[in-house]
């Protein structure tokens, strides 16, 4: 057997490589630079890669290839197993805006006295001498940014794969680096490795239903590329039960990640626990991812035989949004009460993917389902990496505070942050005059049109639920009194550095902006235009 | 241009305003600059701020009357002007205009509000003196008198509803102007509330009108009121009478007007005597081409008013509350420009006549009973006035010009103006007519007693009160009002009034009465000489108690109690509606807030069940995943391969 030198497009993978090249380089510097220089070099080298990357996706968006009847601009690229299209570059776009996000985050140290919100010494058993030694010789894991940039890697190319072998690749790529990081919390260490197990545990279960879908599927189709598999999936070549058990076992595994009932019950959990500014990264980074690789795997790859599988996700669409609501009622833990928030996040999402996805059954004007999706994930990850950095922010003498009895009044004590933090919290809400409020509308219409008004009816009611819960927490802040918390328990706003500052300040500009002028980004995702096939 | 053909109900036909009447809006614009000015610039306008509030309507009067006399050099034919400001509502087929209206009749009541306002204007200068809050007095002032300038300037019946709700809000505003006090407060609430019925009526007819004719506009409907059925045309002139029955104080609307009169006395003359209050008759003659064509609303009409005049006139004569009794004179005199409204083309322009003269000697009387009270430490009680004439002899005299002309002593402008309203109403019908002749007789009774009991008699004053003449800032514009109310009737000089005003309600001789003209004017004196006697017997000749006898005839006590109006709405309006809203309250806190509450916390008692699924352990979640991913594989093979 011949083998055949592969052909790499390089012109249109540079971004991607840009971030993989930094990650390695980044654990080139963990084994060469002296322990006292590695957190600049560190934070500098990640944040120049994401400038680059994010530079090059520009690029390289700019010099797409429109191809034949103009709805799609892109390439497949890498023997066909990368997709560089529109969306996948507005995925990378969004995806590095918020990593970027996310590495400012790991970057503040003034919250926590000159250290990182990592542990110091990730090997010391919680509660020991070696622990308490890491603690005050200052030390700090600064390999949290070669993992950082290898998950970051492992979405982008998980929102760009092509074929079903790189996409499993590219999940394990995004996944692993994600479990580390959930255990590093400096402070609730237990909790955190707690989690960070959890996840493992789960996801490694997930993906084993993910990669017994994938061999189904090849099982029927014969094939890993999603054009083939299409071609397949049109021409009923197999055994549809091997399709159709497939679809079910990669579904599963995606929908675990975008964190759908009934595969939610790690969010909460892992959200509470990881440090949270990895809770920020991950929350808006791997639903983008997901969602990214759920939508060109659904429209692609299984894109013919639509009416198989939308019935499963009306229902699972209508679960998530159900359950992420309704649990979100009775929390009383800010990062747990967001985590089913996300929860309900993606259900409204998963109503998004129910919509209409070719631009010509639409009147002008009109957006497509990959639009409505593609601006609700920016919108809600700018709000969502705001909050969490707000949840950063609001600490007592054991850390980050994130029990609702220590933020009563803190709409008294700090108004601007309790300010802008509400300002999230509407928009998540769906508040008109915030971006999330345009997001919603714009899901909820591409369903609608495409005759999903049961999913639709059900996403109503649930905002209408999770309005209460948002509006809950502004109460909390705002109108309630502090006296009746324990003097030991009540939060203040400790003040962050200027990384903290700029995150939340972008996301309110972003939040702000995307509610009262949506017109620039809702054409963006336009112009993103179709997936190549 | 306007073909006037006797007895031919007339259509507004304007030409647009060249010259002089550009300068329209500047009518309008000038008391409303004063208003944004003084309630917008706050205490820094507090040192000149009255000052300014007086000159811009006196500018407004100066223009009116400079168009006034313009127009009546013109042809006769050629006395309509309109000018078209924007476009104010355009939607779908609805186009409204932003128009003015100029004609013979807008030209009087511009005269009548500038003027009458303007002397009211430099009489608060005095009267408000002390007030800490007189900036803002004068600022609501000019809102009012901009927004009654609107109301009779529209072109059409929407900008005529936008003066209509302004003057509404001015009068709320300044019947509460003294707001510690909760009376005040109450009265203001009640005037609004009562006036909303009015408007529902007002609101309802403009939406009729609009469906029926495709138009609110003046020039329009008048054209085509007649392709309009008898029943449309009816119900919008009931409608119609429905609004000016709210905004006139007319039965069954009238109770507002007494308790108006907690706001100062110059509020009082200018908003609740001598313009707002004449609102709903302008309505109607200004609506003269849908009354002409609707006979049913015109009985309706002349009902209203019969009823107005004697119910009025009942409350003017047993108050004892100076104020409360010129009141309840305003109702009955108000009663009587209706009738004339309702009389038809016969009697739009003695109405209107009425109107005028009524506007300067219930002006003037107003004014003087605020001179009165401003001497005599705002007791407003008649039973604690008497042999006033002496110490407020100004006062004293100016409101005797008043008294004399209400009455309709001989020569006086009331003479003249309530002799023709009877004169047209005994050729219309006996006993409509022998009804306004005994209201005459009933009014010389009330306004004597009233005269009686504060200039004549014994002094019966508080202790510590030292009544003395006002200052001439306010005495001059008593003066003014008083030569107006002698001399007014001199607008019927050679009939000239009904010429003046032919354009716009047409003219019709009235059929012969059936007693000659001159017999009519004599048994009408006769019968207020002994209205005038009756008084002078039971208030000149015995001593007036200092304190109201109880032991009275029924009639009195329910004179007292305005003839129980307040009881009939509470009975009515006011006791029915409290059940009705406590029922909806009930409803909405069992029912639907029942449901919402009772929804939350079924949501809630969910989410603390499927909480439970939640518990931390990792097996759990695990078998949750696996359970998901069985239901997903075996949902998409029953539902595609069953």
């Amino acid at each position: 057997m011949d083998f055949t030198k592969p052909t790499i497009e390089y012109a249109d993978l540079w971004p991607l490589l840009v971030v993989f090249g930094v990650a390695c380089a980044g654990v080139v510097v963990e084994a060469f630079v002296p322990r006292a220089l590695r957190f600049i070099i560190q934070t500098a080298l990640a944040v120049a890669g994401i400038l680059v990357a994010l530079a090059g996706t520009v690029i390289v968006a700019r010099d797409l290839d429109v191809l034949g009847d103009g709805v799609a601009r892109g390439a497949i690229d890498a023997e066909g197993t990368i997709a560089v299209d529109g969306p996948a570059l507005f995925f990378w776009g969004i995806l590095l805006v918020f990593a970027l996000g996310g590495a400012l985050l790991f970057a503040e140290r003034r919250l926590e006295g000159g250290v990182s919100a990592f542990a110091g010494q990730a090997a010391a058993l919680p509660g020991t001498e070696a622990e308490r030694q890491a603690s005050t010789r200052g030390l700090e894991h600064t390999e949290v940014y070669p993992l950082m940039m290898f998950a970051l890697g492992g979405m982008m190319l998980f929102s760009a794969a092509n074929d079903l072998l790189t996409l499993f690749v590219a999940l394990e790529v995004l996944s692993l680096p994600l479990y580390l990081l959930c255990g590093l919390a400096r402070r609730r260490r237990l909790l955190s490795q707690e989690a960070a197990l959890k996840y493992f545990l789960l996801g490694a279960f997930s993906s084993a239903f993910f990669l017994y879908g994938v061999a189904l599927v090849y099982g029927f189709s014969g094939a890993m590329g999603f054009a083939e598999i299409n071609e397949a999936v049109r021409n009923d070549i197999g055994n549809q039960t091997l399709l159709l058990m497939g679809i079910g076992m990669i579904s599963v595994g995606l929908l675990f990640k975008v964190g759908a009932a009934p595969f939610h019950s790690w969010t909460p959990d892992v959200y509470q626990g990881a440090p949270t500014p990895v809770t920020a990264f991950m929350a808006a980074g791997t639903k983008i991812a997901a969602f990214g690789a759920m939508l060109r795997i659904f429209y692609v790859a299984f894109g013919s035989d639509r009416w198989t599988w939308q019935p499963m996700l009306w229902i699972i669409a209508i679960l998530t949004m159900l359950v992420g609501a309704v649990l979100a009622i009775v929390q009383t833990d800010m990062k747990r009460m967001l985590a089913y928030s996300s929860v309900a996040h993606t259900g409204f999402l998963l109503t998004g993917v129910l919509g209409v996805q070719a631009a010509s059954e639409l009147a002008d004007g009109e957006v497509t389902s990959l639009q409505a999706v593609l601006f609700y994930l920016t919108t809600y990850g700018f709000s969502i990496i705001g909050a969490f950095a707000i949840v950063t922010l609001v600490r007592d003498a054991g850390g980050e505070a994130t029990q609702f009895r220590s933020w009563r009044g803190l709409g008294r004590r700090s108004p601007l942050v309790a300010g802008l933090f509400a300002f999230f919290l509407l928009s998540m809400a769906g508040i008109p005059l915030t971006a999330g409020f345009v997001g919603k509308w714009a899901v909820f219409t591409v369903a609608l049109a495409a005759g999903a008004w049961p999913v639709v009816i059900a996403a109503v009611l649930c905002s209408i639920i999770a309005v209460f819960f948002y509006v809950r927490v502004i109460l909390l802040m705002f109108f309630d009194d502090d006296d009746v918390t324990a003097p030991g328990e009540v939060a203040s706003v400790t003040k962050p550095s200027v990384l903290t500052s700029a995150t939340i300040l972008v996301g309110v500009a972003a939040t702000l902006v995307l509610g009262v002028v949506p017109g620039p980004v809702l054409d963006l995702a336009a112009n993103a235009g179709q997936f190549v096939r | 241009m306007y073909a006037f053909n006797e007895g031919a109900i007339p259509v507004v036909d304007p030409t647009s305003a060249d010259g002089i009447y550009s300068l329209l809006w500047l009518i309008i614009a000038l008391p409303l600059a004063g208003a944004a000015i003084l309630l917008v610039g706050g205490r820094f306008t507090d040192k000149w701020g009255h000052l300014l509030g007086t000159l811009l309507p006196i500018g407004s009067f100066g223009l009116s009357l400079a168009l006034f006399l313009d127009l009546v050099g013109r042809d006769e034919a050629d006395r309509q002007v309109s000018q078209h400001l924007y476009t104010w509502i355009q939607v779908g087929g609805l186009d409204v205009g932003a128009d003015l209206l100029y004609d013979p009749l807008s030209a009087l009541f511009l005269l009548l509000i500038t003027g009458v306002g303007s002397l009211i204007h430099v009489y608060s200068i005095g009267y408000m003196a002390h007030d800490p809050r007189r900036r803002r007095f004068f600022g609501y002032l000019n809102l009012f008198v901009a927004a009654m300038l609107t109301l009779v300037l529209a072109e059409n019946y929407l900008g005529l509803f936008l003066g209509w709700e302004g003057v509404g809000l001015a009068s709320y505003l300044l019947i509460g102007f003294w707001q510690h006090k909760p009376s005040a407060a109450a009265a203001a609430k009640k005037a609004f509330v009562i006036n909303r019925v009015g408007d529902m009526g007002m609101s309802t007819a403009i939406m009729m009108l609009f469906v029926t004719f495709g138009s609110t506009s003046f020039t329009v409907i008048s054209e085509k009121a007649g392709d309009a059925s008898d029943t449309q045309l009816t119900i919008l002139g009931l409608l119609l009478l429905l609004g000016a029955c709210a905004k006139s104080a007319q039965f069954p609307l009238q109770a507002w007007l007494l308790d108006a009169m907690e706001g100062p006395t110059p509020v009082s003359a200018l908003i609740h005597a001598a313009t707002m209050v004449t609102a709903g008759v302008y309505l109607i003659v200004r609506s003269n081409f849908i009354f002409e064509l609707a006979p049913h609303a015109q009985t309706a009409v002349v009902v209203v008013a019969l009823i107005s005049i004697f119910w009025g006139a009942a409350i003017g004569c047993a108050k004892d509350d100076i104020k409360k009794g010129l009141a309840g004179s305003t109702m009955s005199q108000i009663g009587y420009m209706m009738l004339g409204a309702g009389l038809g083309a016969a009697g739009y322009a003695f109405a209107i006549f009425h109107l005028m003269t009524h506007g300067f000697f219930k002006a003037n009387m107003f004014l003087g009973a605020g001179s009165v009270m401003h001497g005599m430490d705002d007791d407003v009680d008649m039973r604690h006035y008497g042999a006033l004439r002496k110490m407020m002899p100004v006062t004293f005299l100016t409101f005797a010009m008043g008294y004399l002309a209400i009455i309709g002593f001989p020569g006086f402008s009331g003479f003249w103006s309530k002799d023709k309203i009877i004169e047209t109403a005994l050729a219309d019908s006996w006993l409509v007519g022998i009804c306004a002749l005994l209201g005459a007789g009933v009014t010389g009774f009330y306004m004597t007693r009233m005269m009686l009991m504060t200039f004549f008699g014994e002094k019966r004053w508080e202790k510590d009160v030292h009544p003395h003449e006002s200052p001439s800032v306010m005495t001059g514009p008593l003066v003014a009002l008083a030569a107006l109310s002698v001399l007014g009737g001199i607008m019927l000089a050679g009939d000239w009034i009904q010429d003046f005003l032919a354009p716009v309600v047409g003219s019709e001789a009235h059929d012969d009465p059936p007693l000659p003209a001159l017999a009519v004017t004599t048994i009408a004196v006769l019968v207020v000489a002994a209205g005038v006697a009756l008084a002078w017997m039971l208030f000149g000749r015995q001593a007036v108690p200092r304190t109201a006898p109880q032991d009275v005839s029924f009639a009195t006590r329910a004179a007292r109690a305005e003839l129980y109006g307040n009881q009939i709405n509470d009975g009515l309006v006011v006791t029915p509606t409290r059940h009705l809203v406590g029922g909806l309250l009930v409803l909405d806190k069992r029912g639907v807030d029942g449901t919402l509450t009772g929804g939350a916390t079924g949501v809630g008692a969910l989410g603390g069940l499927a909480r439970r699924a939640q518990n931390g352990f990792v097996r759990t979640y695990a078998l949750s995943l696996l359970g998901g991913a069985l239901l997903v594989v075996l949902a998409l093979l029953a539902v595609n391969l069953a």
